[in-house]
C-alpha cells in the first residue's frame, strides 16, 4: 500500500511516501516521522510528489506533530502535492498550519 | 411365502414324520429279511426317509441358526455343545436302558438293535446338521465372494449326495468312493477359513477350546455308537438303513470332525500371542477416544487425562506424567502413579547427566533412553520414554512414560505413543480454534449491539420549518462508524443543524462521535454563533480526543423568520448550494480548521462565518468525505464536479428522491455497495 523512505540529504532528511496512506499504512508514517524527530533531525522534508491518497488517517499523523515540532524546534516542510491531496490538506484547513510548498528546491529554499 | 416360525414349525413336523416312517419302514424290512418272509415294503423305502428325515432337519437348522440375529462365536460354540448333550444324554439312557435289560433275549432280537440305532442316528443327524449350520457361519465369517462359491459347491454336493442314496443306480454306487473322498477334500479346504479365530480373546478362547473337545467327544461317542450297532445289526442282516454306505453323514461326520480338529489347533497356538491382538484393538479403540475428545470434551484437561490415561493403558507402563508448560508459568503435572517431587528428582537426575532429548524443550524430538534412569539411585523406575507435545508447532509439554524394568519400552510403542501424542496435539488445537470461532463469535455479537446503539445516537427524525424539507442518510463501512449529523430547536424561527465526520472509521471513530454528539446538544442549547460553538467545541474536544484524531464539523442555524442561513466550518467536506435563481450549484469556499486540531485559543482565528439568505428552490447538500470519494474500479474518485452536476441534474425533483438519486448513483458509480468509508448525505430544499 504504502512504502517510506527516509533520505539523508545533507542536513535536510526527507521522508518519501509512496502510494496511499490510509488507517492501517498510516503507522508507518507515524514511526517514520518520530524516529526522524528523534534523531535530532531539525529540517525535514515530506517528499509526497508519489502520494496519491491519503485518509483522514494519514492527515492525523502530521497533525499530531505539530506542537512537537514547535517544541522541539523542528521544521517541517511538504512539497509535491498533488491536486487532490492538497485539496484534501486545504478542506481541513492542515495548508494554514503545516509549511507547504511545491518543489524540493522551494521547500529548502524556505528550511534555508 | 412362510414365514420363518412357520418353516421352523413345519420342518420339524416333518422331521418328525420321516423319522417315524424310517422306524417304521426300516423295521418292517429288517423283520422280514430276518424272518424270511415275504418284504411287505421294498427296501428302498428307508433310504428315502432318511434322506427326507436328513432334509428337513437341515432346512430346520438353516433357519433356527443361520437367521439367527448373534454372531458372538462363543454363543454359537454353546449351541453345538448344547446339541450334543442333549442329544447324548438321550442316546445314554437307552444305553442305560439297554444294559439294565443286561443279556436277555431282547437285547439279541436285532428289531430290537435296529430300533436303537435308528433312535442314535436320528439324533446324531440333528448333532451333525446343527453344527454344520454353526461350522457354516464360523467359516463364512469375512467372506469373499470365492469362498462363498466354494462353500455353496459344498453344500450342494452334500445334498446332493442325499439324492445319491435314494436313486440306487448301480453304476453311480460304485462312485460313491471317490464322491465321498471329493467331498471331504472340500471340507479340508474349507476348513482352513479360520479367521474369528482372531476376534477371541484369551478368555472366550478358552471357553472355546473347551466347547469344541466336548463337542469332538460327543462325535466320537455317536460314531463309536452307530458303529457297534451297525455292524451288530450287519451281523444279521444287510438289508436295513446302513448308514456306513450315506455318502452325506459319513462326509458330514468326517469334515465336522476335521473342522473341530483344526479349529482346536488354531486356537490353542493363539493362545500366546491373543494378548497381543487384544492390545491392538485396545490401541485403536484408545486412539478413537482421543480423536473424538476434541468433539466431546469441554477442556483441555480432559484431553491430557484421556492421554495419559491411553499410553499407559496402550504400553502397560508403571506411572507417567504429562506436563505442560506456558512461558513464563509454573509448569503444571498430570499424574499417574508418581509423584511431583518423584518426578522432579528424575528431571534432575537427566539434566545432571546432560542426556539431551529426554524431557528437553530445546530438542525437536525426544526420544527413548531407556538405560539412563539405570543409575538414579532411590528411585522406582528404570526405564523411561518421553514424547513433546506440539500445537501449532510450538512444544506445549512433555509426555513422560516410566517402567520399573530396565529396557521396557520397545520400538512398536515408541511408534504408538508417538500417533497419540500427535493426535491430542490436533485435538488441542482444534480445541483452541473451536474456543476462538466461540470468541469471535461473541465479539460480532458485541458489534451487533454497539451498531443497534450508535444507529440510536443518530436521529429519525430533524426537526425542521415548514419553510424547507430536510432528509438524512448514514451507511458506517464497519459496524459501527464516526459520521454524525443532528438538530437542535433553539427558538421558534432558528434551529441548529450540525454535520460532522471523526477521523479514522470503525469503533476508536464510534466513541469520538458520541462526545460530538453530547458536545452539540450541551452548546446548542446556549443560542451560540457557528463560530462560537465550534471554538467551544473545538475546547471540549481537546481534552476528549487522543493525539492524532481530529472531527471536521459544519454547523448551521437556520433562521426561517429572516429566510438566512449562517454557517461555519471546521474543516468539513465545502457545503454544496443550489441557487434556483440562476439555476446552478457551487461550493462555499470559506476557510477553516477541523476540531481538535489546534488545540489552544488560535483555533478561532481560522474560522469563517458565512452566511446567505435562501430562496424557494434552493438546495443545501451536506455530506461527508465518504460520498466525494468513493472509487469506481478505475480508481476515480466521485469527486465534487460530479455531486455539482448531479444536483444542478434533479434539483426539481423532491429531497427523498434527491437523496434516493443520490445514493442510487453512488452505488453505480463505485460498482459495489460496499464503499470503504462511511458516508453521510443532509439533503435541505427550501419552499
Amino acid at each position: 500500500m504504502v512504502d517510506i523512505k527516509r533520505i539523508k540529504e545533507g542536513e535536510y532528511e526527507v521522508i518519501a511516501i509512496k502510494g496511499e496512506v490510509d488507517a492501517s499504512s498510516s503507522i508507518e508514517l507515524d514511526s517514520a516521522i518520530s524516529d526522524a524527530i528523534n534523531d535530532g533531525t531539525k529540517k525535514l522534508l515530506v517528499d509526497c510528489t508519489s502520494l496519491e491518497y491519503i485518509s483522514s488517517a494519514g492527515l492525523g499523523v502530521f497533525m499530531s506533530y505539530i506542537e512537537e515540532f514547535k517544541k522541539n524546534n523542528v521544521n517541517l516542510v511538504i512539497f509535491g502535492l498533488n491536486d487532490k491531496v492538497a485539496n484534501v490538506f486545504g478542506i481541513l484547513g492542515l495548508d494554514q498550519l503545516l509549511k507547504i510548498e511545491g518543489t524540493k528546491m522551494e521547500a529548502k529554499a524556505l528550511l534555508g | 411365502m412362510f414365514s420363518r416360525k412357520a418353516i421352523i414349525r413345519l420342518s420339524t413336523v416333518f422331521a418328525i414324520i420321516s423319522w417315524v416312517g424310517l422306524l417304521f419302514t426300516d423295521l418292517s424290512v429288517v423283520f422280514s429279511a430276518t424272518n424270511n418272509l415275504k418284504p411287505g415294503i421294498s427296501a428302498d423305502i428307508p433310504p428315502v426317509m432318511l434322506s427326507l428325515f436328513i432334509l428337513s432337519l437341515f432346512i430346520f437348522f438353516k433357519y433356527r441358526i443361520e437367521k439367527a440375529e448373534s454372531i458372538n462365536f462363543v454363543d454359537l460354540l454353546w449351541k453345538v455343545f448344547v446339541t450334543g448333550l442333549i442329544t447324548t444324554i438321550v442316546s445314554l439312557a437307552f444305553r442305560l436302558f439297554l444294559n439294565l435289560l443286561g443279556s436277555t433275549k431282547l437285547v439279541q432280537n436285532v428289531i430290537f438293535l435296529d430300533f436303537i440305532y435308528l433312535i442314535n442316528l436320528g439324533l446324531i443327524c440333528s448333532f451333525l446338521i446343527s453344527t454344520f449350520i454353526v461350522w457354516k457361519r464360523l467359516i463364512l465369517y469375512q467372506k469373499s465372494k470365492f469362498l462363498l462359491t466354494v462353500w455353496q459347491i459344498f453344500e450342494y454336493s452334500l445334498l446332493f449326495s442325499l439324492l445319491y442314496n435314494v436313486l440306487p443306480i448301480p453304476a453311480v454306487r460304485d462312485l460313491e468312493e471317490y464322491y465321498s473322498v471329493l467331498l471331504v477334500l472340500m471340507g479340508v479346504f474349507l476348513s482352513a477359513n479360520m479367521k474369528w479365530v482372531a476376534y477371541l480373546n484369551f478368555k472366550q478362547k478358552w471357553k472355546s477350546i473347551l466347547l469344541i473337545a466336548l463337542a469332538m467327544f460327543y462325535l466320537g461317542y455317536f460314531a463309536f455308537t452307530l458303529f457297534s450297532l451297525a455292524s451288530d445289526i450287519a451281523a444279521s442282516t444287510a438289508a436295513f438303513a446302513d448308514f456306513r454306505s450315506n455318502v452325506f453323514i459319513t462326509s458330514l461326520i468326517a469334515f465336522i470332525f476335521i473342522y473341530a480338529l483344526f479349529s482346536l489347533l488354531v486356537i490353542l497356538f493363539n493362545l500366546p500371542t491373543s494378548s497381543v491382538f487384544e492390545q491392538k484393538l485396545e490401541e485403536v479403540v484408545n486412539f478413537q477416544r482421543l480423536s473424538q475428545s476434541i468433539q466431546t470434551e469441554q477442556s483441555e484437561e480432559r484431553v491430557y487425562d484421556i492421554l495419559l490415561e491411553s499410553a499407559v493403558s496402550t504400553v502397560f507402563a508403571d506411572a507417567a506424567w504429562i506436563e505442560i508448560s506456558s512461558n513464563g508459568q509454573k509448569s503444571q503435572f498430570y499424574t499417574q502413579g508418581i509423584t511431583v517431587k518423584e518426578i522432579e528428582a528424575i528431571k534432575k537426575h537427566i539434566s545432571d547427566n546432560n542426556v539431551r532429548g529426554v524431557l528437553d524443550r530445546s530438542s525437536d524430538k525426544t526420544i527413548n533412553l531407556n538405560k539412563y534412569l539405570s543409575t538414579l539411585k532411590g528411585s522406582r523406575f528404570r526405564s523411561i520414554m518421553a514424547f513433546p507435545i506440539y500445537v501449532k508447532n510450538q512444544q506445549l509439554g512433555t509426555l513422560a512414560l516410566l517402567k520399573d524394568v530396565s529396557d521396557g519400552f520397545n520400538k512398536e510403542m515408541t511408534k504408538i505413543i508417538d500417533t497419540f501424542t500427535n493426535q491430542a496435539g490436533i485435538s488441542i488445537e482444534n480445541f483452541r480454534l473451536l474456543s476462538e470461532a466461540l470468541e469471535n463469535e461473541r465479539y460480532k455479537e458485541e458489534l451487533k449491539i454497539a451498531k443497534r446503539v450508535q444507529s440510536s445516537l443518530l436521529p429519525k427524525v430533524l426537526d425542521h420549518d415548514g419553510d424547507y424539507e430536510i432528509m438524512a442518510f448514514s451507511e458506517a463501512a464497519d459496524e459501527v462508524g464516526g459520521d454524525y449529523y443532528d438538530s437542535y430547536r433553539v427558538g421558534k424561527y432558528k434551529i441548529a443543524l450540525v454535520i460532522s465526520d471523526v477521523s479514522g472509521k470503525g469503533t476508536s471513530a464510534a466513541f469520538h462521535m458520541s462526545q460530538m454528539k453530547g458536545i452539540f446538544h450541551s452548546l446548542a442549547q446556549l443560542d451560540l454563533s457557528p463560530k462560537d460553538f465550534l471554538v467551544r467545541a473545538n475546547k471540549a474536544l481537546s481534552f476528549c480526543l487522543d493525539k492524532a484524531s481530529f472531527i471536521t464539523t459544519s454547523f448551521f442555524v437556520i433562521n426561517s423568520k429572516s429566510k438566512t442561513v449562517e454557517f461555519a466550518r471546521a474543516g468539513h467536506c465545502p457545503t454544496l448550494f443550489y441557487d434556483a435563481e440562476h439555476d446552478q450549484a457551487s461550493y462555499f469556499q470559506n476557510k477553516g480548521l477541523g476540531l481538535g486540531i489546534l488545540r489552544n485559543d488560535e483555533f478561532g482565528n481560522y474560522i469563517q462565518t458565512n452566511t446567505f439568505h435562501y430562496k424557494c428552490g434552493d438546495i443545501v447538500v451536506l455530506y461527508t468525505d465518504g460520498i466525494t470519494e468513493a472509487k469506481n474500479a478505475k480508481g476515480e474518485e466521485f469527486g465534487y464536479e460530479r455531486l455539482q452536476k448531479f444536483i444542478e441534474r434533479v434539483h426539481k425533483k423532491s429531497v427523498q428522491e434527491i437523496q434516493k438519486d443520490l445514493i442510487r448513483e453512488l452505488y453505480e458509480f463505485s460498482g459495489t455497495r460496499s464503499i470503504d468509508d462511511d458516508y453521510t448525505t443532509l439533503i435541505i430544499k427550501f419552499k
